[in-house]
C-alpha cells in the first residue's frame, strides 16, 4: 500500500494515527494537567474538565505528605543509582571476561546467568527475604538495589558481552603491543567503542529499579525507606487519611517525569536494547 | 624449549585472569539468585514461620497445596488472564505496527507515543488507572457511565474489574510489542511484496501469504513473552483490585505474596513458588525450542 499516492488515504493514516496518540497519552496528559489545578477542583465529583487557574498547591502538599517528598525521591533516586552503578561496572567486567577469555567451564557459567534470565525474581521472593534478613539487608536501600542488580544481570552481561564481541580483536592485540594490560584494554580500547551498548545497560536498570514495585513492597518496611510507587500507593489508599487525587496526581507526574525524560532522550539506545534482548 | 613453555604458562594465566572479571557478578547472582534458589527447595519441606525456628516436615507443604482451592483458583485465574491478555496485546499491537511500518513524515512521532507508556513503571499505571476508574473523580468512570457501559464502579466488580486491567495492561504494553512485530516486519524485503503486487495479490492475500509466514518466528517470541509475563502478574491486581471482590482475581504470584508475607507462612509459600517455577520453565523452554528453530 503506497499511501504517498493516494493524498485521499494519506489524510486517513494522518487522522487515525492522531487519534490513535490521542488515546495514548490521554491518561498521562489528564493526570498532569490535574496535578495543576487548585485541590478543591481536583477532587471535585464529577471531575471538570479545564482548571479555572493553574496552581502549585498540590505539589506543595506533596513536599509536606508522611515523610517528605524529598525522602521519597531521594530513597528512590538513591536506589536507582546504585543500581545503575553496580551493573553498569559489574556487568562490563563480566561481558569483557566470557568475550575475550577462554577459562574452563566458561560456557556452564554463561548457562548459569542465563538460567537466572528465566527463573523470574517474583518465585525465590520468600528466600530471598530470608537471605536479606540474614545478612541485614532487609529493609535497606542498599539490599533493595543489590536486588535489583542481580535480576538485570544477566540481560546486561548478555548485551554487553555481544557488544564486545563485535568488536575486532586486532584492536586488543595492537593496545596489548602498545603495552596496555588487560583492564586498560577494557577501559582505553573496548569501552569507547561498546558505549551505546553500555548507554542500553544503564537506561534499562535505572527504568527497571525506578519503576519497581513488588521487591520494593516487601523488602522495605519502614515508611521511611520507602520508593516512590510504594508511597504512592500508600497514599492512593488512604494510609494517612483521606485521599487527596491533586497530590496523587502530581506524585504521579513526578514518578512519570524522569522515566518519560530519560527514554525520549535515548530512544535509540532503549529500541536497540530491547531488539537485542529480546531477539537474541 | 623453555621459552616455548612458559609462553604458554603466560598464556594460560592470562586466560585465568577472566574468572576475576567475571567473578564480582558471580559474587551478586550467587548470593541473591543461587543461594535463595537452593534455599527455596529446603524451605518448601519445612514448616518456617517468620520467626521462630523451623521444622522439618517433609512433602506436607505439597500435600497442603493440592488441597488448597485458593492456590488452584489463582492458579487457574492466571492461565486464564494470560490467555486472554496475550491476544488482547496481540491483535492492537499487530494494526499499530502496520499503522506505524510507513515511511511518512510524523510517523517517529507516532511509534514514540504509542511506545511512551511501556517506559512507566506497571505500578505507576496501575495507580493512574485506579484514578481514572474511580467512581467519585474519575474521568474515564464519568464516561463509560454516561454512554451507558457501566453501572457501577468497574474495580467491584470481578468481571468488569477484569476488563479494566486488561484494558490498562494493553494501554501500558501494546507498545513494546508492536515494535517487536516492526522490526519483524522491516526485516522482511520489500521485492517479495512487489512481486506479489506484480501478480495482483490483494493487501490481504500479501499480509497472509508474505507476512504472517515470516514473522512466524517473531509471532511466537511476542506471543511467549507475553504468556511467561502475565503468569507473574501481580503489581496490577494488587493495586487495582486488591485481589477482590471476594478473591475472584488473586494471581498466583499474589497468593504467595500473601502466604508468605501476610501469613507467614513462607515454608508454603516456598512450594508454590516451586510450583509456578515448574510452569514457568516448561513456557521457557517452549521459548528456547522455538529460538533455536529460529536459528536454523
Amino acid at each position: 500500500m503506497n499511501l504517498a499516492q493516494f493524498p485521499m488515504r494519506r489524510v486517513l493514516w494522518y487522522t487515525a494515527c492522531s487519534i490513535t496518540a490521542l488515546l495514548f497519552v490521554a491518561p498521562i496528559l489528564w493526570s498532569v494537567l490535574t496535578s495543576f489545578k487548585v485541590p478543591a477542583e481536583a477532587n471535585a465529583a464529577p471531575p471538570r474538565l479545564l482548571p479555572s487557574r493553574l496552581s502549585g498547591e498540590n505539589y506543595v502538599a506533596l513536599l509536606g505528605y508522611g515523610d517528605g517528598m524529598p525522602r521519597y525521591l531521594g530513597n528512590s533516586l538513591i536506589v536507582a543509582t546504585l543500581t545503575v552503578i553496580g551493573i553498569v561496572i559489574l556487568s562490563t567486567l563480566a561481558g569483557y571476561g566470557f568475550s575475550r577469555f577462554k577459562f574452563p567451564l566458561k560456557g556452564v557459567l554463561f548457562l548459569v546467568l542465563l538460567v537466572t534470565l528465566m527463573v523470574p525474581f517474583q518465585s525465590i521472593l520468600t528466600p530471598l527475604f530470608l537471605v536479606l534478613h540474614t545478612l541485614n539487608l532487609q529493609n535497606s536501600l542498599l539490599g533493595l538495589a543489590l536486588v535489583n542488580i542481580t535480576f538485570q544481570m544477566p540481560f546486561s552481561v548478555f548485551m554487553l558481552r555481544n557488544s564486545f564481541d563485535g568488536i575486532p580483536r586486532e584492536l586488543d592485540d595492537s593496545a596489548a603491543i602498545d603495552g596496555c594490560n588487560s583492564l586498560q584494554i577494557l577501559w582505553r580500547v573496548l569501552l569507547p567503542v561498546a558505549l551505546p551498548g553500555l548507554i542500553s545497560v544503564a537506561l534499562f536498570a535505572f527504568l527497571a529499579s525506578w519503576n519497581e514495585f513488588l521487591a520494593a513492597l516487601i523488602f522495605l518496611t519502614d515508611s521511611e525507606k520507602f520508593t516512590l510507587p510504594v508511597m504512592l500507593l500508600n497514599a492512593q489508599s488512604g494510609y494517612l487519611g483521606t485521599v487527596d487525587w491533586g497530590l496523587m496526581q502530581a506524585g504521579i507526574t513526578i514518578t512519570v517525569l524522569p522515566c518519560a525524560i530519560l527514554f525520549l532522550l535515548l530512544q535509540r539506545y532503549y529500541v536497540s536494547g530491547l531488539v537485542s534482548g529480546a531477539v537474541k | 624449549m623453555s621459552g616455548l613453555s612458559s609462553a604458554g604458562g603466560r598464556k594460560r594465566r592470562r586466560d585465568l585472569v577472566g574468572y576475576l572479571y567475571i567473578a564480582p557478578a558471580f559474587l551478586v547472582v550467587g548470593l541473591f539468585f543461587l543461594c535463595p534458589l537452593g534455599l527455596l527447595i529446603w524451605m518448601a519441606l519445612n514448616d518456617w514461620p517468620l520467626l521462630g525456628s523451623p521444622h522439618f516436615q517433609g512433602a506436607k507443604n505439597f500435600v497442603t497445596l493440592v488441597q488448597d482451592t485458593t492456590f488452584w483458583e489463582s492458579f487457574w485465574f492466571t492461565a486464564k488472564y494470560a490467555l486472554v491478555v496475550t491476544p488482547a496485546i496481540f491483535v492492537p499491537a499487530y494494526g499499530l505496527a502496520l499503522m506505524v511500518n510507513s515511511r511518512l513524515r510524523g510517523t517517529g512521532i507516532f511509534r514514540t507515543i504509542y511506545f511512551l507508556p511501556v517506559v512507566i513503571g506497571l505500578g505507576t499505571a496501575s495507580l493512574l488507572w485506579v484514578w481514572l476508574l474511580n467512581d467519585q473523580v474519575g474521568i474515564l468512570h464519568q464516561a463509560l457511565v454516561h454512554w451507558g457501559f457501566l453501572r457501577e464502579p468497574a474495580l467491584a466488580n470481578g468481571n468488569t474489574a477484569f476488563v479494566a486491567v486488561i484494558v490498562m495492561v494493553v494501554w501500558k504494553t501494546v507498545g513494546f510489542t508492536m515494535i517487536l512485530l516492526l522490526v519483524g516486519m522491516q526485516a522482511i524485503p520489500n521485492d517479495l511484496y512487489e512481486a506479489a503486487r506484480i501478480d495482483g495479490a490483494s493487501w490481504w492475500k500479501q499480509q497472509l501469504r508474505i507476512t504472517f509466514p515470516l514473522l512466524r518466528s517473531t509471532f511466537a517470541l511476542a506471543l511467549i513473552l507475553s504468556v511467561v509475563g502475565s503468569f507473574l502478574a501481580f503489581d496490577q491486581f494488587y493495586i487495582m483490585t486488591g485481589g477482590g471482590p471476594h478473591n475472584s482475581t488473586i494471581t498466583v504470584v499474589y497468593w504467595i505474596y500473601r502466604a508468605s508475607f501476610t501469613y507467614f507462612r513462607l515454608g508454603y509459600g516456598a512450594a508454590m513458588s516451586l510450583v509456578l517455577m515448574a510452569a514457568l520453565t516448561l513456557l521457557s523452554a517452549c521459548q528456547l525450542l522455538i529460538l533455536r528453530q529460529r536459528t536454523d
